[in-house]
Order: structure tokens, then C-alpha cells, then sequence
């Protein structure tokens, strides 16, 4: 579980997060929407521990992470699993390469033992022919089941995505938002996930921030979401014509 | 100010790279790695130019020397002194600011632009030492390839003053033993094992701190070869002036 209380970021001039308050359970899929510029990545990366708020508190399991000492925020990061917008997979490496490397860096496996281990994930996120393919010969998708696949080999307790199924098309989109929330279930992960993408609000939504000027506007489940009266929430998760009729027949329906 | 907060970050950056150590086996393979990719990948270019260098200096000395009371042995030994003193470990230097400091600018810049540097930070790996540090070290050998300028350097300007008529092979070869100071050959090799720090952290430097996407890693491999060369100009006037002034 990991508990937010009351962060504050600001670079220079420009007040990012102004006191975000919220907590993120175990087992959970839980996602973090907002418009561009709302603060979620700036958000997520101080989850990450990659900034540090200015104020407030982040509080792992207990673990307050402004406690820490550097070493122990390093074996903290160790138990954290991490899926970047653009994959950031490296380069040089190959697939295999690239899951495997968690755990040359950080276990005393054996060679052996690493590859069965790399093989499993690879198959957990139903890639098994691309172990000797590069990141740049690989689509957007495997690059994100790579992705999902290097931050659970060392089978984390919080998984972080940042925009997971962005550039993908809606199909592969559902199929990516479906393994994270069964991965998160599977090994009751606390899982966090910056979104814009709606259909992942109404399928895996099953707690939902919403981020508006770096304020906290909004929080509930996807069931909720429909309910709400939040203007700042209506516009934004009903900004398309789509959503508008689907919402305006659920608000028929339930009359 | 500005120039005040950048030389500290660089030296903070610098104490990070000797921090938390990378597990040897992976940290032995990426030196080698980079061996191959800084040293030997520059060999060529490094022979190229120092041939031709040599051959120049043997020329333009030669061309200068019209007096038939100053011996032709003079030419040699110009030239043996322009290239061990200052063609080799200066000149070449510059070269691998370009060459290789560009290399090392875009490629942790691009690691930088595609979040690949915050990938290495969030798995728990000091990235600076992971990244930077086997570029230090495979730069150790960077006086290995200043050593094969300077032979080859002078063997150019043996090539262009005998073949090109401007010297005799065997007053070439007395210039060149005339009067040798074996300091001169410690003294460029402490300059280069100097530039060779410099020219695997600056840029290093500007990779890693650099901002924004593709246009930026290109504007800071520039900016990382401008003051590249800017330090080791410098440090050659602070380096002579203490070892040889």
C-alpha cells in the first residue's frame, strides 16, 4: 500500500502538485488521469522517488520514503517495477537483454536460472519469439509487453505505469490494460497507472485520481465515475460524443 | 552564475560516478565495450591524421629553413618535438573531443530523451557510475593511441621529407635523436591521461544533464565539443606552464 499525504512540487516558479492526499491499495489497479500538464508524471516520478516533494509525505508499506537513507531508497526502488510512456527499453540491448537485466544487475543467479526465469515473464506477457530481437525491431505493443515484462521479473510489490497504452491501437490498448490488471492481481501488486485513455478508466478502473492544476478534483471507483457530478470530471472524462451518449444512456437507463 | 552552477554539477556528477559500483562482471563488459568503441574505433582516424600532420610539420619546416649554415638535421628534429610535444597529445586530442566526445554526448543524451537514464535510476542502478565510469576507465587507454600518433606522426614526416626531397633519410633520422629529452615524452603522456579525463566527463557531463528531445541532444554534442576543447586548451597552457615552464 502506499499512503500520499499532502505532496508539494514546484520547479522554480511553477507550483506542480499543490497538496495531493490519497493511498493506493494493494491488489489494485489504480489510476492517476488529468489533462496534459496536470501534474500526473510529475506525480508518478515522485512516487518513483525520482523528485522529491518540496512538502508532504510518501509512505510505502510503512517505509516513509523521506526517511530513508540513499542506500535504503535504492533497495526500496529495488521492489519497484516501472513501465515508461515510450517503453525505454535499452537500445542496445535485446529482448531478452533487456528483462534479464534486473536481474544480472541485482540477484546472484545462476545464468540458468535468470533464463528461466526471463522466459517466463516473456511468456506471461505472451511474447515468446522475440527474445533475440531488438527494441527497434519489435512494434509499439511488444515494446510494452517488454516493458510490463523487465518491471515484474523481479517480482516487484508496486508497478508503475506512465501512459501504458499510449500509441497503441484501442485492441492491443485493451490487451495491455488486461495483463496489467492481471499481473496486479496475480501477484498483489500495488499498482499505479497514469492515463489518458478513457476506455482504460472504464475497464481497470478500479480507483481513480483525478489530477486537475496539480490539485487532487476527484477520487472514486470506475462505477462512480459515471455517477459523478464533478464538472472538471464530466468534461474531461466526456469530452467525446461517444462517451456523452454512453453516459446520457446510463443516466436514461438508471431512471 | 550560470557557468559557476554548471562546474559544480559537473564536479558533484564526477563524485557520483565513483559511487555505488556497479557488480563487476557487468562493469568488466562494458569497459571492454568501450575499449573497442572509444580507443579502437578511433584508431584510423588517429593514423590518418597524424601521418598527414607529420608530413606538413617536415614540409613547413623545411620550406622555412633556407640558411645552408642551419643543418637539414634541424628538420628531424623539429619535427620529432612539434609532434611528441604538442601534435600528438593536443592536436589529437581535439580530434577525439569531436569524434568521440560527440559519440559519448549523443549516445547518454538520447538514453536521456527516451527515459532510458530514469529506467536505470528507477530499477535502483546509479546510472552515472553504470554510464560513466567505463568510459573513464576505457579512456585510460587513450595514451596508448597518443603513443601510436607519435610514431606515426614522425614516421609521415620521415615519408614527406625523404621521399619529397626535403630532407635526407639520414639527416632526418640524426635530427630526431639530436638533443632528446625523455621528459617530453612523460610530459605529453601526463597531459593526455588529463585530457583523456576530460574528454570522457564533459561530455558525459552535457549527455546527462542535457534537456528537452531530439534537437537538444544535437545542440549538446556541440556544446560538448566547444567546451571540450575549450578545457583542454586550457589545461595544455596550465599543464606546460607547470611541467616544462
Amino acid at each position: 500500500m502506499i499512503q500520499v499525504e499532502d505532496i508539494h512540487k514546484s520547479f522554480g516558479e511553477t507550483h506542480v502538485l499543490k497538496g495531493i492526499t490519497t493511498n493506493f491499495e494493494k491488489g489494485k489497479t489504480n489510476l492517476v488521469i488529468g489533462q496534459s500538464g496536470s501534474g500526473k508524471t510529475v506525480f508518478l516520478k515522485c512516487l518513483l522517488g525520482l523528485f522529491e516533494p518540496e512538502k508532504g509525505k510518501i509512505c510505502y508499506n510503512g517505509q516513509f520514503y523521506s526517511e530513508l537513507s540513499i542506500s535504503e531508497r535504492r533497495d526500496l526502488r529495488q521492489e519497484m517495477g516501472m513501465v515508461f510512456q515510450g517503453s525505454a527499453l535499452f537500445d542496445s540491448m535485446t529482448v531478452e537483454g533487456n528483462v534479464m537485466f534486473p536481474l544480472e544487475m541485482f540477484t546472484k543467479q545462476t545464468r540458468a536460472e535468470m533464463k528461466d526465469r526471463v522466459d517466463f515473464v516473456l511468456e506471461r506477457v505472451n511474447l515468446v519469439d522475440a527474445h533475440k530481437k531488438f527494441p527497434s525491431e519489435i512494434s509499439g505493443g511488444m515494446k510494452k509487453r517488454v516493458a510490463i515484462a523487465r518491471a515484474i521479473v523481479m517480482n516487484p510489490k508496486y508497478l508503475f505505469c506512465d501512459e501504458p497504452n499510449s500509441g497503441l491501437d484501442p485492441k492491443t490498448a485493451i490487451l495491455i490494460d488486461n495483463l496489467i490488471q492481471e499481473i496486479t492481481k496475480e501477484y498483489n501488486i500495488t499498482t499505479v497507472i497514469n492515463t489518458h485513455d478513457m476506455n482504460s478508466v472504464m475497464e481497470i478502473g478500479e480507483k481513480i485520481i483525478f489530477l486537475k492544476n496539480g490539485y487532487k478534483e476527484w477520487e472514486g471507483t470506475n462505477k462512480e465515475i459515471f455517477k459523478t457530478d464533478n464538472e472538471a470530471v464530466t468534461n474531461f472524462v466526456y469530452s467525446s460524443e461517444l462517451f456523452k451518449k454512453v453516459r446520457q444512456m446510463y443516466i436514461e437507463e438508471r431512471n | 552564475m550560470n557557468y559557476l552552477e554548471a562546474i559544480g554539477r559537473y564536479f558533484i556528477m564526477v563524485w557520483e560516478v565513483f559511487k555505488k559500483p556497479t557488480k563487476w562482471p557487468i562493469m568488466r563488459s562494458l569497459i571492454l565495450k568501450e575499449i573497442d568503441e572509444l580507443i579502437f574505433g578511433s584508431l584510423g582516424i588517429i593514423i590518418f591524421i597524424s601521418f598527414f600532420i607529420g608530413g606538413v610539420v617536415t614540409i613547413q619546416t623545411a620550406l622555412n629553413l633556407n640558411s645552408p649554415l642551419i643543418p637539414k638535421s634541424l628538420i628531424g628534429f623539429a619535427t620529432r618535438q612539434s609532434v611528441i610535444l604538442e601534435f600528438a597529445p593536443t592536436f589529437t586530442s581535439i580530434i577525439m573531443a569531436g569524434k568521440v566526445g560527440s559519440y559519448i554526448t549523443s549516445s547518454i543524451g538520447t538514453m536521456k530523451v527516451t527515459e532510458q537514464i530514469d529506467a536505470l535510476e528507477v530499477m535502483g542502478v546509479n546510472s552515472l557510475n553504470y554510464l560513466v565510469f567505463p568510459k573513464i576507465i576505457a579512456m585510460l587507454m587513450y595514451p596508448f593511441a597518443v603513443a601510436l600518433a607519435m610514431y606515426v606522426g614522425i614516421f609521415g614526416g620521415w615519408i614527406a621529407g625523404a621521399f619529397g626531397g626535403y630532407a635526407p633519410s639520414g639527416e632526418f633520422v640524426k635530427g630526431l635523436q639530436l638533443d632528446f629529452i625523455p621528459f617530453h615524452v612523460t610530459y605529453a603522456f601526463i597531459k593526455t591521461v588529463v585530457f583523456a579525463f576530460v574528454i570522457a566527463t564533459i561530455p558525459s557531463y552535457h549527455g546527462f544533464y542535457m534537456k528537452g528531445g531530439a534537437l537538444e541532444v544535437g545542440k549538446a554534442s556541440t556544446t560538448s565539443f566547444v567546451w571540450t576543447s575549450v578545457v583542454i586548451i586550457i589545461l595544455n597552457y596550465i599543464l606546460t606552464q607547470l611541467l616544462l615552464g
